[in-house]
C-alpha cells in the first residue's frame, strides 16, 4: 500500500506539472492581458506595467519564476486586486467555499443515497417514482436556476432565509440546497441502478434464504457495493464542490473562493489563475487518490497496487 | 431395495430427430431486451413523449405564422395569447416558434453529448478498468489533466484558434464531457473484472472485446444509463454557457438553454419565459430516465425471470 | 400498477404546481413593498447599498475603476469638489488663483484634518502627485496627471518625481504648474487620481492602503472604518471633515454582491437602502416593471454607447454606406423597448450634458429615406446593383445580454430597411477588446464614459488614426486642427465653437454610429434625500440624509 501510494504520488506531482504548464501557456496565448480594458492604457504606462510584473521577460523565465513560486507556495500578487496576493484570495476564500460545499455534499450524499435505496428496494412501486421525479427535477434544473427559485420562494416570498451575503448559519441553507442538488439527484440515480443490479446477486439472495433480517441485509451487502460509482462520481466533484461554484457565490453574493476561478481568467488576472488552479488541481489529484483507495475497502476484490502487468 | 421393472415406465416418444427441437422459439438477447423494453409502459411513454418532442422539433416551426427571429419591439414579453400561444420574448418574437426552433438544437447537442459520452467515455474507462497497472494509471492521469486545466480557457482559446462554428462547440463540448462516465465505468470495471464469471470467460479464452462487450459493460450498463441521463441536461446547458461566450449558436438562433438562461432573469414578471422551455427540459430528462430505466431493466440479465 | 400510475400523476402535478407558484404572484410582491418602504420611517441615518466587487485599490493614486472610484470620492476630497449643481467648487482649497496665461495655478488650502487628526498639508497635495506619476509605483491613472508639467516625461521615467510641476510654498500653499492651459483644470482637481495623501503616514508605511485601520486616513466626508475583502466596507461620518456638520449620515455599509437580480432582491427584502447605479445594476429585464410601479429612476449621465466601424475594412471604408447604416438604426425603439433605461437616442458624438443642442443632433433618428439614399449612393461608388452584393457586415459585441440584445435589434433593422445581411459575432471581453484595438473587426459596439465634464474628453479619442482608443482607423486634418487649437483659446465660447465645429466634420463622415447616450438607472428607498449624482454619473453622499 505505501509502495502505492508513493507510486501515485509521484504520478501527482507530474499530472500536476502538466496542468499548470498547459494553463500557463493556454492563458499566455489568450488574447488580451491582465491590463487591456476599454480605456486603453497609454503605452508608456503599459510598458512600464508589465516591466514591473515581469511580463516582458522571455517566456521560459517567466515559467520557470513561476514554478519556483509555486514550490514555495507564494502565488504572489493579484493583478485586478492591488492589495491583495493570491494567497490572500485563497486563504480568505476557501474557507467559505469550504464550508458550504461540505454541507452541500453532506446533503446530496445523505439525501442521494436515501432516496436511491428506497428506489431500489420499492422497484417499480410509487416509492420508486416518486423518487425519479424529485431526481429528474433535480437533474434537469441546474443550479444557477435552482438558486433563483430558491432564492425567490423562501427569501423573499416566504422570508425564511436571508436572500444574500454570508454571515449566520441561515445564510449557508438556500446556497447549500441549490449547490447540492443535482449531485443529490444524481446521488440517487446512480445508488438506486447499482442497488438492483447488486440486489440481484447471488450473495444477496444466499443472505435472504439465510434469513438474514432486511435491515442488516441492506446495510451489510448491498449499500456497500452499491456504493461504488456514486464514490466514483463523488470523487473528483467534492474536490469542485468545496472550492466554491462561481454561479452560486454570485447570486448569494458569497466570498468564496469558486467566484475566482471564472473571474480571473476573464481578467486576465495570471497569477490568480495560476494560485486557483494549482490549488484546485492538488485538491482534485488527492481527491481522486482517495477514490481510488476507497475502492479497496469497499470491494476488497480491486487491487489497483498489485503487478498487473502480465495482462 | 425394491426392484422397479421396467415395464412401470413408459416411453412417451422420443424420436433422435427431436433431440435437437426447441420448444420455446430461440431469441437472440437484443430480441429479448426488446421484448422486455416494449413490456415495461412507463418506458413506451418516455418513447412516445420523445417522439412528440422530435416531431414537434421538426414540424413546430412551421405550425405558426411567426418566425423565430424576426423582430416585433411593439409587441415585446407578451403573455401566451391565441396569437402568440407561448408568449414572446424581449425582443417581441414569437416564443412558440422559439422554444421549437431551440428544439432542434438542443435536442440535438443532448442526444449527441450523449452518445459522445457513451463512445469515448466507456471505451476509455473501460480499458483503463480492465487493463490496470500502467496502462490504468497514464489514461486516467489523462482524464485528471484535462479535468485540472481551467475549461474556461480551454474554451475561449478554442474560440480564438478554431472560430465560432458548430463543430468548436461540439470539440469543447466533447474535451472533458466524457471524463465522469469514464471514471464511473472503471469503477465498475474494477470491481465487476474479478468477479468468477469473468475469470472464467477469461479462462476460457475469451477475447478482451468480447469480456468488455459481453460481459463488463452489460453489467455496468445502470451506471452507464444513469451518467447518460445526466450528460443530456448537462449538455443543454453547457450549450446556453458556450453560446453566451460567442461559441456555438448566434443569435438570433435560439436553444432551450439560451431561452431558460434569458427567462430567468425576469422569472417574476414574465414566467412563461422561463417556464416553456424549462418545462421542454425536464420533460426531456424524464423521457430519457424512464427510457434508460426501462433499457436497464430488459438488459440487466438477471431481472430476466422476474416478471 | 394503476396506484402507482396515479401517484406518479399526482407528484407530477404537485410538482409543477410549485413551479407555477414560484412563477406567478411576482405582482404582489412588487405592491406589497411600496408599503414596507413607506412604514420603514427610519430615523437611523445608516446607508446600506452595494458596489457589486472589491475595489480595486483604494489608493487614490493607484485606483483606476469605478468601483474604487465610489469609494474613495466618499472618504477623500480633493482641492474641489463638484457640487450639487455640477460645478467644482472649492473644497480642500478656499481660494484658487489663476495666471493670465491659464498655466499657473495657486490653491491656498483650507484648515481641514485627516480623519486620525493630522492636519491636511500642501505637501500631502505634493507627495501623492509625485507618487502617482512616479513610474515605480505603477499606477494605471497615471496620466490623469499629465495635464500638470513634466507629468508624462517623469512617468515615462524621462525626468525626476520631483520635477513635477506642483510645490508647497508653505503649509497651507499650493502652486501648480500646467504642460499647456488647461481650460477644465478645476474639474480635474475634483478627479480621486487627484486626491491629497497623508504623507506622514504614507512615507513611514508603503502599505498603509491596503486595509482598514488607523493607518488608513482620509479627508473627506467620511472615513473607512472596515474593510471585509470581497465581501463589505463599512464607512463612517468622519467626525474630522472641515464641513461636518453638512454630513447627516452617519454610517454607509458597501457589500460586495455581484449578481443584479440578488440586488434587486435586496431592496425589496429591506436589506438595502439603495440598489442600481451608479455602483450596482438593476437587471435590465426588469426595468420597465420598476417604472410601471413608479419606483425607478433614472439620470442622463456623460457617456455614450455608439457602434465603430472599421473606416478601412469595405464596404464600411464607404461613408455613405456608414452613413446609411447610422440613418437606418431606429433608436427610439431602441431605447423604449430594448434597452428601457430611459436612455436618450444619441444622433451626435458628446453628450447634451456637455453640448446643449446634442438632444437634437446632427440627423434624424431612424430616417429610412435618407438611409436608402446613402445606400444608393454608396451603391453606386462601390458599382453593385443592390444592397445583397455588399460583402457581409459583421457585427461584434462582448458577451453580455444587454449588448446581444441591441445587436439583435440593430440586424433585424439593417436588414429590414436597407436589406442589408448581418451576422452578429459576440466574443469574451478581453478577445473583443483586443481585436477592436487591432482593428480586427467591422462593425463593433463601444461605450465611453466621460472622464471630465468638457466635451474634448468625447471627440480626442479620435484626433489620432493610431490613438489608443480610435479603433476606427479614422483621421481627419481640419478634424485634428480644430482639436489642437481648441486647448489654447481661452475664451470658453469661441473654443466651445471650436469643439462643435470639430463633431460636425465628425458626424459628417460618421466613423462611429451614436446609437445612444447612458443614464443611470436605479431604485431607492424614498426616505433618502439629497444624493448627489454629477452629470458624469459619479455619486456622493456628503449631503445625502434619511428623512
Amino acid at each position: 500500500m505505501v509502495k502505492y501510494i508513493s507510486k501515485r504520488l509521484l504520478y501527482m506531482i507530474v499530472s500536476l506539472l502538466i496542468i499548470i504548464t498547459a494553463t500557463f501557456f493556454l492563458m499566455r496565448i489568450a488574447p488580451g492581458n491582465p491590463f487591456t480594458s476599454e480605456k486603453k492604457l497609454p503605452p508608456e504606462i503599459e510598458a512600464n506595467l508589465n516591466e514591473h510584473y515581469g511580463l516582458d521577460k522571455p517566456w521560459y523565465v517567466q515559467y520557470g519564476d513561476y514554478l519556483v513560486r509555486i514550490v514555495q507556495w507564494d502565488f504572489g500578487p493579484s493583478f485586478k486586486y492591488e492589495s491583495r496576493t493570491v494567497n490572500d484570495l485563497i486563504n480568505d476564500g476557501f474557507p467559505v467555499s469550504l464550508t458550504l460545499g461540505l454541507e452541500a455534499i453532506l446533503f446530496a450524499v445523505a439525501v442521494g443515497i436515501v432516496l436511491g435505496v428506497i428506489a431500489a428496494l420499492r422497484h417499480n412501486k410509487w416509492q420508486d417514482y416518486t423518487a425519479m421525479i424529485i431526481a429528474v427535477f433535480g437533474i434537469s434544473v441546474p443550479s444557477f436556476i435552482m438558486a433563483t427559485f430558491l432564492q425567490y420562494i423562501f427569501a423573499i416570498k416566504l422570508g425564511l432565509f436571508p436572500v444574500a451575503r454570508w454571515e449566520t448559519f441561515s445564510h449557508t441553507v438556500l446556497p447549500a440546497l441549490a449547490l447540492g442538488a443535482t449531485p443529490m439527484a444524481f446521488i440517487a440515480r446512480l445508488t438506486r441502478s447499482s442497488m438492483l443490479e447488486v440486489l440481484s446477486n447471488d450473495y444477496i439472495k444466499t443472505a435472504k434464504a439465510k434469513g438474514l433480517s432486511r435491515g442488516a441485509m441492506i446495510m451489510k451487502h448491498t449499500i456497500r457495493n452499491a456504493l461504488l460509482p456514486v464514490v466514483s462520481y463523488m470523487g473528483p466533484l467534492a474536490a469542485g464542490i468545496i472550492t466554491g461554484s462561481f454561479v452560486i457565490e454570485k447570486i448569494f453574493g458569497i466570498p468564496g473562493l469558486g467566484s475566482h476561478f471564472v473571474l480571473s481568467i476573464s481578467n486576465r488576472d495570471y497569477t490568480v489563475i495560476m494560485g486557483v488552479t494549482v490549488f484546485y488541481s492538488i485538491l482534485l489529484l488527492v481527491s481522486i487518490l482517495l477514490v481510488d483507495i476507497a475502492y479497496g475497502l469497499i470491494d476488497p476484490r480491486i487491487k489497483l497496487a498489485g503487478g498487473k502487468k502480465g495482462e | 431395495m425394491q426392484q422397479i421393472s421396467k415395464e412401470k415406465f413408459q416411453i412417451v416418444g422420443v424420436k433422435a430427430s427431436d433431440a435437437e427441437k426447441i420448444s420455446k422459439p430461440s431469441l437472440s438477447f437484443w430480441k429479448d431486451v426488446f421484448i422486455r423494453f416494449r413490456k415495461n409502459k412507463l418506458a413506451m411513454f418516455g418513447i412516445v413523449l420523445l417522439i412528440i418532442l422530435v416531431f414537434m422539433a421538426i414540424f413546430g416551426p412551421y405550425m405558426t405564422k411567426f418566425d423565430y427571429a424576426s423582430n416585433d419591439l411593439m409587441n415585446t414579453n407578451k403573455p401566451p395569447s391565441s396569437t402568440h400561444w407561448f408568449g414572446t420574448d424581449d425582443l417581441g418574437r414569437d416564443m412558440f416558434a422559439r422554444t421549437w426552433q431551440g428544439a432542434r438544437i438542443s435536442l440535438f447537442i443532448g442526444i449527441m453529448a450523449a452518445l459522445i459520452d457513451f463512445f469515448i467515455g466507456v471505451a476509455w474507462g473501460g480499458i483503463a478498468g480492465y487493463k490496470g497497472g500502467r496502462v490504468d494509471e497514464i489514461m486516467m492521469r489523462i482524464a485528471d489533466i484535462l479535468y485540472g486545466v481551467p475549461y474556461l480557457l480551454l474554451v475561449i482559446l478554442l474560440m480564438v484558434v478554431l472560430g465560432a462554428n458548430l463543430t468548436t462547440m461540439i470539440i469543447a463540448m466533447t474535451i472533458t464531457g466524457w471524463i465522469n462516465m469514464a471514471r464511473i465505468v472503471r469503477g465498475e470495471v474494477l470491481s465487476l473484472k474479478n468477479q468468477e464469471y469473468v475469470l472464467a470467460a477469461r479462462t476460457l479464452g475469451a477475447s478482451v472485446s468480447r469480456i468488455m462487450g459481453r460481459h463488463l459493460i452489460p453489467n455496468a450498463m445502470g451506471s452507464i444509463l444513469v451518467t447518460m441521463t445526466l450528460t443530456i441536461p448537462s449538455a443543454i446547458f453547457t450549450e446556453s454557457f458556450l453560446s453566451f461566450l460567442g461559441l456555438g449558436l448566434t443569435p438570433p438562433l435560439a436553444s432551450w438553454g439560451t431561452m431558460a438562461n434569458d427567462g430567468l432573469a425576469s422569472i417574476q414578471y414574465y414566467p412563461w419565459r422561463l417556464f416553456f422551455p424549462a418545462v421542454l427540459i425536464a420533460l426531456t430528462i424524464f423521457a430519457f430516465n424512464v427510457i434508460g430505466d426501462g433499457l436497464r431493466d430488459a438488459l440487466d440479465p438477471r431481472l430476466r425471470n422476474k416478471e | 400498477m394503476k396506484k402507482s400510475k396515479l401517484s406518479l400523476l399526482l407528484v407530477l402535478s404537485l410538482v409543477l404546481s410549485m413551479f407555477l407558484a414560484a412563477c406567478s404572484g411576482g405582482k404582489d410582491n412588487a405592491d406589497g413593498d411600496k408599503g414596507k418602504t413607506d412604514s420603514k420611517k427610519k430615523v437611523s441615518q445608516e446607508l446600506r447599498l452595494n458596489i457589486k466587487t472589491e475595489p480595486f485599490s483604494l489608493h487614490p493614486g493607484l485606483a483606476n475603476d469605478s468601483t474604487s472610484g465610489g469609494v474613495i470620492r466618499q472618504i477623500y476630497e480633493g482641492l474641489t469638489r463638484i457640487d450639487k449643481d455640477g460645478k467644482p467648487q472649492p473644497a480642500a482649497a478656499e481660494d484658487i488663483k489663476v495666471s493670465d496665461d491659464l498655466k499657473t495655478y495657486t490653491f491656498k488650502l483650507r484648515d481641514a484634518k485627516w480623519s486620525n487628526g493630522d492636519p491636511v498639508i500642501a505637501e500631502d497635495f505634493v507627495y501623492a502627485w509625485q507618487w502617482a506619476v512616479d513610474p515605480a509605483n505603477q499606477s494605471q491613472y497615471a496620466y490623469q496627471l499629465y495635464y500638470v508639467k513634466n507629468g508624462q516625461a517623469i512617468n515615462e521615467g524621462k525626468a525626476k518625481p520631483e520635477t513635477l510641476g506642483v510645490k508647497a510654498l508653505d503649509d497651507k500653499t499650493l502652486e501648480v504648474t500646467l504642460e499647456n492651459p488647461t481650460p477644465y483644470f478645476l474639474e480635474l482637481t475634483a478627479f480621486y487620481t487627484y486626491s491629497p495623501v497623508n504623507s506622514k503616514i504614507a512615507k513611514a508605511n508603503k502599505d498603509w492602503y491596503k486595509d482598514a485601520g488607523d493607518q488608513y486616513t482620509s479627508n473627506g466626508p467620511f472615513k473607512m472604518v472596515q474593510w471585509e475583502h470581497s465581501s463589505k466596507i463599512v464607512l463612517e461620518k468622519n467626525e474630522n471633515y472641515w464641513d461636518a456638520d453638512t454630513v447627516k449620515l452617519t454610517k454607509i455599509s458597501m457589500d460586495m454582491i455581484n449578481d443584479n437580480n440578488t440586488e434587486l432582491n435586496m431592496f425589496k427584502n429591506g436589506e438595502l437602502d439603495w440598489a442600481g447605479m451608479p455602483l450596482g445594476q438593476l437587471p435590465q429585464d426588469l426595468l420597465p416593471q420598476l417604472k410601471k410601479d413608479g419606483s425607478l429612476h433614472t439620470q442622463p449621465i456623460a457617456g455614450v454607447y455608439w457602434y465603430k466601424f472599421n473606416t478601412e475594412k469595405p464596404p464600411l471604408n464607404n461613408v455613405n454606406i456608414r452613413k446609411a447604416l447610422a440613418y437606418a438604426i431606429n433608436r427610439k425603439a431602441i431605447v423604449e423597448n430594448v434597452t428601457q433605461g430611459g436612455q436618450i437616442p444619441a444622433m451626435a458624438a458628446v453628450p447634451p450634458s456637455m453640448i446643449k443642442e446634442n438632444e437634437q443632433g446632427y440627423f434624424k433618428d431612424n430616417d429610412a429615406a435618407k438611409a436608402k439614399e446613402f445606400l444608393a449612393a454608396g451603391l453606386k461608388d462601390l458599382g453593385l446593383s443592390d444592397a445583397s452584393k455588399l460583402p457581409t457586415i459583421t457585427l461584434s459585441y462582448n458577451t453580455d445580454e444587454g449588448h446581444q440584445k441591441i445587436a439583435q435589434a440593430i440586424q433585424d433593422m439593417w436588414k429590414k430597411e436597407l436589406g442589408i445581411n448581418v451576422k452578429l459575432e459576440n466574443e469574451e471581453w478581453k478577445v473583443y477588446i483586443s481585436k477592436l484595438h487591432n482593428g480586427d473587426y467591422q462593425v463593433g459596439r463601444m461605450g465611453w464614459l466621460g472622464d471630465f465634464n468638457d466635451p474634448i474628453n468625447f471627440l480626442e479619442l479620435f484626433r489620432d488614426k493610431k490613438g489608443g482608443n480610435n479603433d476606427t482607423n479614422w483621421e481627419n486634418p481640419k478634424f485634428k486642427q480644430l482639436l489642437i487649437d481648441s486647448q489654447t483659446e481661452s475664451d470658453p465660447a469661441k473654443r466651445l465653437q471650436m469643439l462643435k465645429d470639430a463633431e460636425a466634420i465628425f458626424m459628417d463622415e460618421m466613423p462611429v454610429a451614436p446609437i445612444y447616450f447612458y443614464t443611470n438607472t436605479w431604485v431607492q428607498d424614498e426616505n433618502l434625500k439629497d444624493v448627489v449624482i454629477s452629470g458624469l454619473g459619479d455619486v456622493q453622499f456628503k449631503w445625502a440624509h434619511f428623512e
